[in-house]
């Protein structure tokens, strides 16, 4: 990994300005509703890349971890009032020590294995959940009514707030996934995914660096999901833990370029406004041509640019170099 | 001068379901050696190497590394204790430079990029890969790919280097190349076991030379000895005329 | 309780020998060229619906429809192979994993745009009603469904043994690299492959669509308890396909049984994970 160049730099920050004034100018909802789930996606898809694009652990099972940080604050909230802001941290290390619990006996498990075992899970997650009476079982939970306030992590007004709470929450799994990919720990991550064999050999305890993966991934996972939480207000297990979401995070990771670290970003920008928009403008009447170009889109994207829209500029800037 | 024991070997023992790969095979390693293991095709020789580095179980033996009891222990932990190895089959990042695949191996020793780095260009130098620092493992060709893996295994600042069929599949150029390298590589001091086929160059660097034959040691001795002994002759001629057949 | 238990049994049973028929096409496509069908159940779902629309359309007997359901199936497996799946063959792992997702997402709404989510049920034809047997029911469709998958099953079993291609098919298999060098065309193989993979769940849908709902979505779940399944047998290993399916069936009815019903699949799932944890070749894998 290289470091950051001055053009970098600048391009990384005229775009974070852009965002920072971007609800200045466009009032209207949806558009900010868009680019919230963008956010939230980018996030997510960051957190899946950290495991999944550098350790090469395919999982596609992530919407367990990002249900679990919804349901952990949403749950303590509702049952004892604990403030959101701890939820979240609550929620994080809940997921991290569930997919510390599973991740372990999985830590064999390569490719295909892996990623069934990732359904496998996931699924049974949402069973659980569905069924889970302290959960409020498949009804779900609406959480209660605070005053709106930073402190309460919940807004009735506007929405501005929640764009600037979840583009911070970008910028944070950014900086996590930056400093991974940069220091020893990337370097590991990335022996283990060419194969555990030569990860071993040069001396990398395969089994702790796929824990620390998946715990990262899992704690960044969950903080999506408790602002989901916070942002829909209310959750139940066929919103936040489907299988499509899981798929819709591998997917937007693959399109932007698995394994660096602004990949799952630009995935995201392309990816969620399309879904949206095609979900509003021909979903409506559940006539499912939303969801058939977004299968025809995986198909095409997995044949002719699997190495992601990342790998094609980087591709094309060497190119010019 | 008595020399330190680097590598004990004793009864080593792996069976596959019925089929004993190794079997009860006694050696040692002095510091500062390098040794051999020859055999024909199927003799157990890549087996005897997982077994010690820690990459397969073995089913009963003792190994000790400088006193060291590292019998069963996890690959990882004995590359760490200072065993490093390559693999028949060689085994690079491909998706990394070079340099970075040096420098993951650098990383056991430092916490940080930077130091790993240094590091990793002064081996880089040291095996002749320098200017080919920038390419992708996959850019390589096979004699380059195999000095790289053994840079990787440098980079980890091993005290014994075990070599799996470094110089298979090279030409007569690559092949002085390598056994340049692994003679430069002895002269600072490592201990060297070599698994290989190419009988001149066992000839020209080793200092003893074992021979393996099904899963069982057969012969030790100096390699002139070795090459005689009608023994060892024999295991090579059966494996040819099974070839022929 | 005995009676109910012995009734649970041969649900469990008769559930099982329709999931064989589901995951042997699964694992034959997995052990021959490593690649897992997402969109297996997709698959199952066209072959419901091509049985849904024969009755409905020339009030073709599902009986009757299965020769049809192998052949498009078959066709429709060799074409996505040729276009689709061969390209990502030797690209990167995730895109192989990806392309068979996207392709059982375009199916399964393909189907919702052309035929709408609802569910459907063709009404009972030649085979309806149940034998009785003291307090033992046996529905009529399932037990004929469960003969077919086992015909079915032992026709595959053959074809691998006996016939040519069936060897080729095995040997590319086993060591693909020994195969080519053996003349065998591979790349022949794979769309072979895949094709009568394809072509075995569209049976496996034909039966499927004589007692069970059929809609879009149905594919989703029947895919995932496949490759359950399949990890259960040992990837690539049909005769253990066959029998973990009928152990899935088993473990999902009696678990639902003995625990609670809304965890019967839960139950396969926890089965796929301690499967590949404790015994990653599975029951007969190598």
């Amino acid at each position: 990994m290289k470091n950051l160049s001055p053009k970098t730099i600048t391009v990384g920050l005229v775009v974070l300005a852009l965002l920072l004034i971007f609800p200045m100018v466009v009032t209207q909802i949806f558009p900010l509703q868009i680019m919230i789930l963008v956010f939230m996606y980018a996030m997510l898809g960051v957190a899946w890349n950290i495991m999944g694009g550098y350790a090469g652990m395919f999982s596609f099972g992530q919407a367990a971890f990002f249900g679990i940080g919804a349901y952990t604050s949403s749950f303590l909230l509702m049952t004892f009032h604990v403030n959101p802001w701890i939820g979240l941290i609550a929620g994080g290390v809940v997921a991290a020590l569930v997919a510390a619990a599973i991740g372990y006996p999985c830590s064999n498990l390569r490719g295909h294995y892996f990623a069934i075992a990732s359904i496998a899970f996931a699924e049974i997650v949402r069973v659980h959940f569905n069924n889970w009476t302290l959960m409020n079982a498949a009804e779900g939970i609406s959480l209660p009514m605070l005053d709106e306030s930073f402190v309460n992590f919940m807004f009735h007004t506007s929405k501005v707030p929640y764009y600037y709470i979840m583009l911070a929450f970008l910028i944070l799994a950014l900086i996590v996934c930056y400093f991974v990919a940069t220091s020893k720990m990337g370097y590991y991550f990335r022996a283990i995914k060419e194969s555990h064999d030569v990860a071993e050999v040069l001396g990398v305890n395969v089994v702790r660096y796929r824990l620390v993966a998946i715990m990262i991934s899992a704690f960044l996972s969950a903080m999506a999901g408790t602002f989901y939480a916070q942002y829909v207000l209310y959750i139940d297990p066929e919103s936040v833990m489907l299988l499509a979401i899981s798929v819709q995070i591998v997917l937007l990771s693959m399109l932007g370029g698995a394994g660096s670290v602004m990949g799952p970003v630009i995935g995201a920008a392309v990816l969620i406004p399309i879904a949206e928009v095609t979900r509003v403008w021909l979903g409506h009447r559940g006539t499912g041509v939303d969801m058939l170009i977004y299968g025809f889109l995986i198909t095409i994207i997995s044949v002719y640019q699997p190495q992601g829209v990342w790998g094609l500029l980087s591709r094309i800037g060497n190119r010019i170099k | 001068m008595n020399k330190a024991i680097c590598l004990d070997v004793k009864g080593m023992t792996k069976w596959f379901g019925g089929l004993a790969a190794n079997q009860d095979i006694d050696f040692f390693i002095e510091e500062g050696e390098i040794v051999s293991i020859i055999g024909p095709n199927g003799a157990g020789k890549s087996t005897l190497f997982n077994c010690i580095t820690g990459f397969y179980k073995p089913s009963s033996g003792k190994v000790s590394f400088f006193g060291r009891d590292i019998y069963r222990m996890r690959a990882d932990k004995i590359c760490k204790l200072g065993i490093a190895r390559t693999f028949q089959v060689v085994q690079v990042i491909s998706d990394m430079t070079v340099l970075e695949n040096v420098v993951t191996g650098a990383l056991l020793r430092f916490s940080t990029i930077g130091p790993a780095t240094d590091k990793a260009i002064e081996i880089l130098a040291f095996t002749g890969l320098i200017d080919k620092k920038s390419f992708l493992g996959t850019e390589l060709t096979i004699a380059d790919k195999k000095r790289l893996e053994v840079s990787m295994a440098l980079a980890t600042q091993p005290r014994l280097l075990m070599l799996d069929e470094s110089m298979a599949g090279l030409t007569p150029v690559e092949l002085r190349q390598i056994i340049d390298l692994i003679k430069k590589i002895r002269s600072q001091g490592m201990t060297l076991v070599i698994v290989e086929h190419v009988m001149e160059a066992v000839m020209e660097i080793s200092d003893r030379v074992i021979v393996l034959n099904t899963g069982k040691k057969i012969m030790e001795g100096a390699p002139k000895e070795v090459c005689s002994s009608p023994e060892v002759i024999q295991a090579y001629l059966g494996d040819k005329y099974r070839v022929v057949c | 309780m005995p009676e109910q238990l012995l009734q649970q049994i041969v649900n469990g049973l008769l559930i099982g020998f329709m999931y064989s028929l589901i995951a042997i096409g699964l694992t034959l496509i997995w052990g021959v060229m490593n690649i897992v069908n997402f969109a297996h159940g997709e698959f199952l779902m066209i072959g419901m619906f091509t049985s849904f629309w024969l009755f409905t359309m020339y009030g073709l007997d599902p009986l009757f429809s299965i020769p049809i359901c192998f052949l498009l199936l078959f066709l429709m497996g060799m074409f996505i192979y040729r276009f689709i799946v061969s390209k990502v063959m030797k690209g990167p792992m995730l895109a192989q994993l990806v392309v068979t997702f996207g392709i059982g997402i375009f199916l399964s709404n393909l189907a919702v745009y052309l035929w709408t989510p609802d569910f459907r049920l063709i009404p009972p034809t030649i085979l309806q009603g149940t034998w009785e047997f003291g307090e033992l029911n046996l529905s009529i469709p399932k037990t004929v469904a469960s003969i077919g998958s086992i015909i079915t099953s032992l026709c595959l079993f053959l074809f691998l043994r006996k016939s040519k291609t069936g060897k080729a098919i095995l040997a590319t298999e086993m060591d693909r690299e020994a195969a080519l060098l053996m003349g065998i065309n591979t790349e022949r193989i794979n769309s072979l492959s895949f094709g009568i993979g394809a072509a075995l769940v569209g049976v496996a849908g034909a039966f499927l669509s004589t007692y069970y709902y059929i809609y879009p979505q149905v594919g989703g779940l029947f895919g995932l308890i496949a490759f359950s399944i399949v990890a259960l047998g040992g990837f690539g290993s049909i005769e253990g396909a066959f029998i973990a399916g009928i152990l899935v069936g088993l473990a999902q009815t009696l678990g639902g049984f003995f625990f609670d019903p809304a965890y019967k699949y839960a139950i396969v799932f926890m089965i796929y994970l301690i499967t590949i944890w404790i015994r990653p070749q599975g029951l007969l894998g190598w």
